[in-house]
């Protein structure tokens, strides 16, 4: 633990604290398990980054249908490859803690669900989530019917001026009054 | 000279990014600083010193006001023109370019004010002075909220430098003379606090005990398993302060000033006890050497007060007793109103169960390959169901069937209620019949706790059988599952009850006799004595403590009573787990290698968590502790160590030998159901108890309140001795019905006062929720077509990859100024654009809205 620390630093460390929802204890914790998934001749670089295959190997991130749009929306790669920096994970793990707002929550919701990126959930995004949700396999998946009529129920809920998508503050006022959404969008390492 | 520069500058204030120090600014920069400026108006020499003191007043004003300006817009419009101008690249240099410049008029303007009358600049300050301190709380708001942004990492890190550099700068400039060393002490002093805090936050994180194993837990069974470790935790908590009131107030100074083992009757092994004392069937049934212990209420001497310290051990006792019901109340309470406190703003119901189970349905802390199967397959059935139940909306043909078989299931479970609680009033008769026989097998000793255990293990599963009837959602089903369980088992604690009763009534009249047969045979004794020695003025020595007659001691019964129960209900508990599941799990896993048909998928398969039965149990048993804590106060302790192995021992089990939830569902949002389970148990705990203090006579020869008429006495004892003469007078005051009656009719009607106002203040809730839609709508009509850009959609627009995607009219509408101007207002002062850009309330249906504008409702993230 000692030696985590002092690589972080007691300033950087405390700056952390103040721009995460996280403790000291688990901004340690996530550097150390970031630093286990470094390779040897990343950790030499002074930013290192992990690749995407690396990061979902995490046992928090396996079997979360969401892991690829996850590591996309908190990469700050610019060659969109979903790779993440320290810092990046950080915000991840922020925006997942148990103490982040249902503001930020929401708002990063709706980036990993806004699967082509365009600032609003259309119908193909939509039919991408209710995919994701339902897995992989033909015997969970939906009939194109059922999507449609799925798709079409979502849309008549909450798409509030009725432009035919749900953009981020239609969202999120669907979002905010669910029970159970902030304590479901949690990941913990 | 230096002082008079730097009154100057702490006036000056050209806020943020440039280099003048004053006092907050660590005393490194300050120098550094002083240099640079002495250089400079070394450099440019006296040519501006003598300028007009209006001139030089005017240029001041300007150079303020333009500072103010750039430093309200400050950085966000830095970057932001910075990123405008080089997309995605880091313009550092071109702002430190920037900055360099600005300083170096700033610079000019301090040197060029140097000849300016301080008086004049004292005229001047005082609503800068203001300004500043608003724009330091403003930052300072900034650093606070930083974290409730969805910036970059990078991003806040600049942000929160440059703020945190702006406040330790003129934090500490604020305030004149002797006021402002006193306004940097209090800075001081706050940002101290600050760090304590969080170093206490961290430290009491660091301390909630398996935060980690209930995580795991969490992530493999999903919210609802987690639920019921997390209340076993909190109720491991409360436990152990209860174990901490009992054992150090009561326990343990017995022990160290207590009369040691074998000095008086009531501590002592009676002599026809004492061959079987040892034997293991006897301690394990609590008699013999356990029953004269400091476990039981009966050890308990009646001493006024015990050792040197004088401690009153009859008083604390009683105290303790009610206080651990206080205490229980009071922690209960509390947390239900804090957990009622974060679900307050649920939504109705129903208004978006489609867009719910879309975007919330996932449980992120599912990290489980088969869990995260489970919860597809759940999620897929939840959407088909959602779906047919749409299709078929109101048309639902079998709702008579559906709610026949509710009926139905309900008549069944009532029966069984009743019939288990038939029994158990029947066991308990027979058991007392048994009492007075002494011929008897193991079976009939122990026929209570059998039948007992055995309903517990029986009535749940069947309960369950019946419930598949209702076909409930698995939420709700676990509440019904949960009440019914919870009225078995509050049947069997009843009966149990009163016939407990029945044998301390029994007692107390035993008691009577005894109490005689003893005094005779003391008086026989002393007789004896004088016979023997013919000296009838000798007083006797003492008699033998072994020998003397004892009463039955009706409190020591039942506590026996509750510590047999508790135990042998951790036995069941315990033993289940090990048959039920581990036995279970090990025969599935390793007989399915030779097997006709699939063990594992098929028939036994493994075993789920019963997170009812155990919820129940742990409440069930908590209701035990709290009624026989007061007549054997080692039950505590015993209570505490089983709730710390229960902790790692079905940790385990479940990790190892449970498999997830069919249908994986979420916990509701607080405990608070399971809370009111343990709070209605805890006042029905709390009758028998008080009844017993407040009504029955304590036995006469065992026990911290022996020789007194009722157990309360104690207290009119304290406060008749201890207390001074008018605090009696008082009290007796106080007692007077005449006082009491009134006092309670206050009470009702504060009660009712409250609760009209809180009436009140939920109407006028609704109707500004109704006001604040109204005014949402109307601004989304008049908004329908304008231009703004607020912050959550430049955040956006910021953080997507693919910029070109990027709906049109933020470049189109791109006025940069406008745009710079809402950025900064959005970030630096949140409060500026209120009402406006506010979070909606709840709100129906909009109105139809146009294309372009949509997205902008929202404002920037709000102040928290």
């Amino acid at each position: 633990m000692g030696t985590t620390a002092s690589q972080l630093g007691k300033d950087l460390l405390s700056e952390y604290q103040e721009l995460t929802f996280l403790t000291k204890q688990e901004i340690l914790l996530a550097h150390k398990r970031f630093t286990e998934l470094l390779s040897k001749e990343d950790k030499a670089l002074p930013n290192p980054r992990i690749p995407m295959q690396s990061i979902l190997t995490l046992p928090e991130l396996k079997s979360n249908p969401f892991r690829k749009r996850i590591c996309h929306v908190f990469s700050t790669s610019d060659m969109k490859d979903g790779s993440l920096t320290f810092e990046d994970f950080l915000d991840l793990l922020s925006a997942f803690s148990d103490s982040a707002t249902l503001e930020i929550k929401s708002h990063y919701a709706f980036r990993i669900f806004d699967f082509d990126d365009d600032g609003t959930l259309d119908v193909g995004d939509l039919e991408k989530l209710v995919n994701c949700l339902t897995g992989e396999t033909d015997d969970t998946r939906l009939t194109p019917d059922e999507m449609r009529q799925l798709i079409n129920n979502i849309l008549e809920e909450s798409d509030i001026d009725k432009d035919g998508t749900v953009n981020l503050s239609e969202f999120q006022h669907v979002i905010s009054r669910s029970p159970d959404f902030v304590s479901s969008f949690k990941i913990v390492l | 000279m230096r002082r008079r520069r730097r009154k100057m500058k702490t006036k000056m204030r050209p806020p943020g990014h440039a280099g003048e120090e004053t006092e907050g600014g660590g005393p490194r920069h300050v120098m550094a600083m002083r240099t640079r400026i002495v250089k400079t108006i070394l450099r440019r020499g006296s040519g501006e010193q003598p300028r007009g003191r209006k001139e030089a007043r005017i240029r001041t004003a300007g150079m303020r006001k333009e500072a103010r300006e750039r430093s309200v817009e400050g950085k966000t419009r830095k970057t932001a023109r910075a990123r405008k101008e080089m997309p995605r690249g880091r313009t550092l240099g071109r702002t430190r370019g920037r900055t360099v410049t600005r300083r170096r008029r700033r610079v000019a303007g301090i040197s060029s004010d140097s000849g300016s009358n301080a008086e004049e600049e004292e005229s001047m300050s005082e609503g800068e002075m203001a300004a500043l301190m608003e724009e330091v709380e403003e930052k300072k708001k900034l650093i606070a909220n930083m974290r409730n942004k969805p910036w970059r990492m990078r991003r806040k890190l600049t942000h929160l430098k440059e703020a945190q550099q702006f406040v330790d700068k003129f934090e500490g400039a604020l305030g004149k003379g002797k006021g402002r060393k006193w306004y940097a002490y209090k800075v001081m002093m706050t940002k101290k606090w600050i760090k304590f805090q969080r170093d206490f936050e961290n430290f009491r994180t660091a301390c909630i005990p398996w935060e980690r194993k209930i995580k795991e837990v969490e992530s493999h069974f999903g919210s609802s398993v987690a639920s019921y470790f997390i209340f076993l935790r909190w109720m491991y908590g409360m436990n152990l302060v209860l174990f901490g009131f009992t054992f150090g107030l009561v326990v343990i100074p017995e022990v160290l000033m207590g009369l040691p083992y074998g000095s008086i009757p009531r501590k002592t092994v009676p002599r026809d006890e004492q061959d079987t004392a040892q034997d293991y069937s006897v301690l394990m049934d609590f008699n013999g050497y356990c029953k004269y212990s400091v476990l039981f209420y009966g050890y308990y001497n009646d001493e006024r007060t015990i050792g040197l310290l004088k401690f009153r051990l009859p008083l604390s006792y009683l105290m303790v007793g009610i206080g651990t019901f206080g205490y229980s109340l009071m922690v209960v309470i509390r947390t239900m109103a804090k957990n009622a406190d974060v679900g307050g703003g649920d939504g109705e119901d129903g208004e978006f169960t489609f867009s719910w189970k879309m975007f919330t349905s996932w449980d992120y802390l599912i990290g489980n390959a088969e869990t995260a199967d489970n919860k597809y397959a759940s999620i897929t059935t939840s959407f088909k169901e959602s779906i047919v139940d749409e299709q078929e909306n109101q048309k639902d043909e079998n709702i008579h069937l559906r709610r026949f078989l509710r009926v139905l299931a309900n008549v069944m479970i009532t029966c069984s209620l009743g019939g288990s609680g038939y029994l158990i009033y029947f066991v308990v008769k027979r058991s007392q019949e048994f009492a007075t026989r002494d011929d008897l097998s193991w079976y009939e000793k122990n026929e209570l706790e059998i039948i007992m255990s055995l309903l517990g293990l029986v009535c749940p599963p069947l309960f369950e059988t019946i419930a598949e009837l209702e076909d409930y959602h698995p939420r709700i089903a676990l509440k019904w599952q949960l009440g019914r369980i919870f009225a078995l088992f509050l049947g069997n604690l009843y009966t149990f009850l009163f016939a407990l009763f029945d044998e301390v009534n029994s007692k107390l009249e035993e008691e009577e006799s005894i109490k005689n047969a003893s005094y005779a045979a003391a008086l026989q004794y002393a007789y004896n004595f004088s016979l023997t020695t013919n000296d009838s003025s000798a007083t006797p020595p003492p008699m033998d403590p072994r020998d003397v007659i004892r009463g039955p001691c009706w409190e020591t019964a039942v506590g026996i009573e509750f510590v047999k129960l508790t135990v042998s209900d951790i036995q069941v508990t315990y033993l289940t787990i090990l048959i039920g599941d581990f036995a279970r799990a090990l025969i599935v896993r390793f007989l399915n290698y030779c097997w006709c048909w699939d063990l594992e998928a098929g028939f036994p398969s493994y075993a789920e968590f019963d997170i009812s039965g155990n919820v129940l149990g742990l409440v069930f048993n908590q209701g035990m502790i709290w009624m026989g804590a007061f007549y054997a106060p080692g039950l505590v302790g015993i209570n505490v160590l089983r709730l710390l192995t229960s902790m790692y021992y079905q940790c385990w089990a479940v990790m190892s030998t449970n498999v997830p939830h069919e249908r994986v569902f979420k916990a509701s949002k607080s405990n608070n159901f399971y809370m009111g389970l343990l709070l209605l148990i805890l006042f029905l705990s709390l009758l028998p108890v008080v009844y017993t203090i407040m009504t029955l006579p304590p036995s006469f020869d065992c026990g911290p309140f022996s020789g007194k008429q009722k157990m309360f006495d104690v207290i009119i004892e304290t406060i008749d001795l201890d207390l001074p003469a008018f605090m009696g007078t008082l009290f007796s005051y106080a007692a007077n019905p005449g006082l009491i009656i009134p006092a309670v009719l206050l009470m009702v009607l504060a009660i009712y006062y409250l609760k009209s106002t809180s009436e009140a203040y939920s109407n006028a809730n609704l109707e500004l929720k109704k006001k604040m839609q109204m005014a949402r709508d109307e601004e989304k009509n008049r908004r329908n077509n304008t231009d703004s850009t607020n912050q959550v959609m430049k955040d956006l627009e910021d953080l997507l990859p693919n910029r070109s995607l990027i709906p049109p009219q933020i470049s189109k509408g791109g006025k940069g100024v406008n745009l710079q101007k809402d950025v900064s207002l959005a970030s630096a002062n949140p409060n500026a654009g209120g009402p406006v850009n506010r979070p909606p309330g709840p709100r129906g249906p909009g109105g139809p809205g146009a294309g372009p504008g949509r997205g902008r409702e929202r404002g920037g993230p709000p102040p928290r």
